[in-house]
């Protein structure tokens, strides 16, 4: 037991004889910030399916907190407290925004199996709904419907929603894909915000995002993590040079 | 008016509405055709089946297409005990909801685990084993149906024999369904539903087993088509299977596509003019299915939202329908 706080072994998961997630072995400590870059097509939105329970691993161990979750769904990983955020925005989208963040935040308040009392101007659910839209500076559209937001206000919501859950292990899946630099700094400055608070995994290809806000980071190329180490490290690791930041560092 | 346009209904013309509908009878008396009676209550039981199927159509995003099983079972549910002289109608109610809702659960248990097109052809296939379990049972007039000489007896509070009782009775039970069905959709349960019709896989993700959500709209849907189908059964006085043939699931996925699926009255809007278009278009033209596809063609092609969003579209701001 290393005891890490999400602790993956020999995760693996293939699709057709090809391996998009090859013998993975990850680490995320309590209250880090861990990212995982690698190029295009290096399995790492298929990791993060794994991790919060949409895909099925063909193989390894996933232990959350120091309990197997492998093969639990999921909901229910999500009612444990771990969050993701997707990279193709998903969100609900002819709903407001606080519908969006105030779903979240019911799916965590007991069951739904509550017909008669109307939902939408329960101050138990819009409270935290507007504080987890607050967290991230999109109090002003709570009542603007979702379809009619930017795509970094969507990226911005997508957040919330996670927020909202209250999670201790966010998982983020390209936060910042398709931003401008304005909304990326705003997203940086969101992440940074939510250090130490909460634990982190992030995948990102924005390196200049990547190398500022995290603790260590790790390496994905061909569904294989190739290196694990702080900032220094990976920009000193020869492997990874030669695989993947080559081109970008030197 | 932000409320009333969550009802979807702008004020006038509901009240309006609904006035209409409780002074038809009079109305009807009046221009001394008693026919009219019929042609609405016959409008109003199949709005609360639409109203029903809007449920999981139009606010859950499930296109069941065997909504007509639940009618039929509603029905026999008031046959089969009065052919055995049994007319308590409180017994005969509770077995259409309850025997709609356990058939609710079982299929919908199974359909549930299907998406898009495979959800339509298995809701259908299990309408048609309900239709052809009551072809099927010679005791109860196989395809021939069955005919029931009482009306349900409410203890001697309700004599529903009489068509004006019946008529309002019908009016007070849409009323009823309606406004369960407004509480519904606004409640969390509504939430989790429309969240899942929206995004099933973010709700999953967010921390709901949407499954569980759905079966259970499924099943309210199915028990408010199974008390409408006792309605009919009460009023038609005979019934047959056909009533659950797969062609009468289609006319009110029509209903409620046409009136405008997901807003709360837009299933009664569209039962009135499928109803009413259906009764006068036949006495024109025996060929009136043609002018009526026509339309209802026109009506998909140019208004989404069904006739409802045409009222948008026409500039009323609110619509008849409204957003949810």
């Amino acid at each position: 037991m290393s005891g890490a706080f999400l602790e993956v072994r020999n995760l693996y998961k293939s699709y057709g004889g090809i391996a998009a997630t090859d013998h993975v072995d990850l680490d995320v400590r309590q209250s880090e910030l861990h990212a995982i870059i690698g190029p295009n097509g290096a399995g790492k939105t298929t990791l993060i399916s794994q991790l919060s329970g949409e895909i099925d691993p063909d193989g390894g161990t996933i232990r959350f907190d120091g309990r197997d979750m492998t093969r639990t769904p999921a909901y229910k990983r999500s009612l444990l407290g771990l969050a993701r955020s997707f990279q193709i925005t998903s969100l609900m989208l002819d709903m407001t925004v606080l519908e969006n963040v105030a779903l979240a935040v019911q799916a965590h308040a007991g069951h739904s199996f509550r017909f008669w009392r109307a939902a939408r101007k329960d101050p138990a659910l819009t409270e935290p709904a507007m504080a987890a839209l607050a967290a991230v500076g999109l109090q002003d559209r709570a009542n603007d419907v979702a379809q009619a937001m930017s795509h970094g206000e969507h990226r911005q919501l997508e957040i919330a929603m996670a927020l909202a859950t209250k999670p201790v292990l966010l998982l983020l899946d390209e936060p910042m894909a398709g931003m401008g630099v304005e909304e990326s700094k705003r997203m940086v400055e969101i992440l940074r915000s939510l250090k130490g608070e909460k634990t982190m995994l992030l995948i990102e290809h924005d390196m200049d995002a990547v190398f500022a806000l995290a603790d260590r980071i790790s390496v994905l190329v061909y569904g294989r993590v190739i290196a694990t180490g702080t900032p220094e490290e990976i920009r000193g690791d020869e492997a990874v040079r030669r695989a993947y930041l080559g081109d970008e560092v030197a | 008016m932000t409320s009333l346009i969550r009802t979807g209904l702008p004020a006038y013309v509901m009240v309006a509405g609904l006035a209409f509908l409780a002074l038809l009878p009079l109305l009807a008396e009046w221009v001394d055709n008693i026919f009219l009676i019929d042609l609405f209550m016959r409008l109003m039981i199949l709005s609360i089946a639409a109203v029903g199927l809007n449920l999981i159509l139009g606010y859950g995003g499930m296109v069941s297409f065997g909504h007509a099983a639940y009618l039929v079972i509603g029905a026999y549910a008031v046959g089969i005990p009065a052919y055995y002289d049994i007319y308590d109608g409180f017994l005969q109610f509770a077995i259409a909801i309850f025997a709609s809702a356990a058939v609710a659960l079982v299929t919908g248990a199974i359909a549930l685990r299907t998406k898009g097109v495979y959800f339509i052809m298995i809701t259908m296939a299990f309408a048609q084993m309900v239709y052809f379990t009551f072809v099927s049972i010679e005791e109860y007039g196989a395809d021939d149906g069955l005919t029931i000489n009482m009306r349900s007896e409410f203890a001697g509070l309700l004599d529903i024999e009489d068509n004006f009782t019946l008529y309002y009775f019908v009016l007070v039970s849409l009323i009823a369904v309606l406004g369960l069905v407004y509480r519904i959709v606004h409640s969390r349960f509504g939430m989790v539903i429309s969240g899942a019709k929206g995004n099933e896989r973010r709700m999953q993700a967010v921390g709901f087993p949407t499954y569980r959500y759905r079966l259970v709209c499924y099943v309210i849907s199915g028990a408010i088509c199974g008390y409408a189908g006792a309605l009919l059964g009460n009023f038609t006085n005979f019934i047959t299977p056909e009533m659950g043939d797969w062609v009468h699931s289609g006319e009110l996925i029509f209903m409620v596509v046409l009136g405008g699926a997901g807003s709360l009255f837009g299933p009664v809007l569209g039962t009135a003019v499928f109803i009413l278009l259906e009764e006068y278009l036949s006495r024109l033209t025996q060929y009136w299915h043609f002018p009526f596809g026509a339309m209802l063609i026109l009506v998909v092609i140019f208004t989404r939202g069904g006739i409802n969003g045409m009222f948008r579209w026409l500039g009323m701001k609110s619509g008849i329908g409204g957003r949810s």
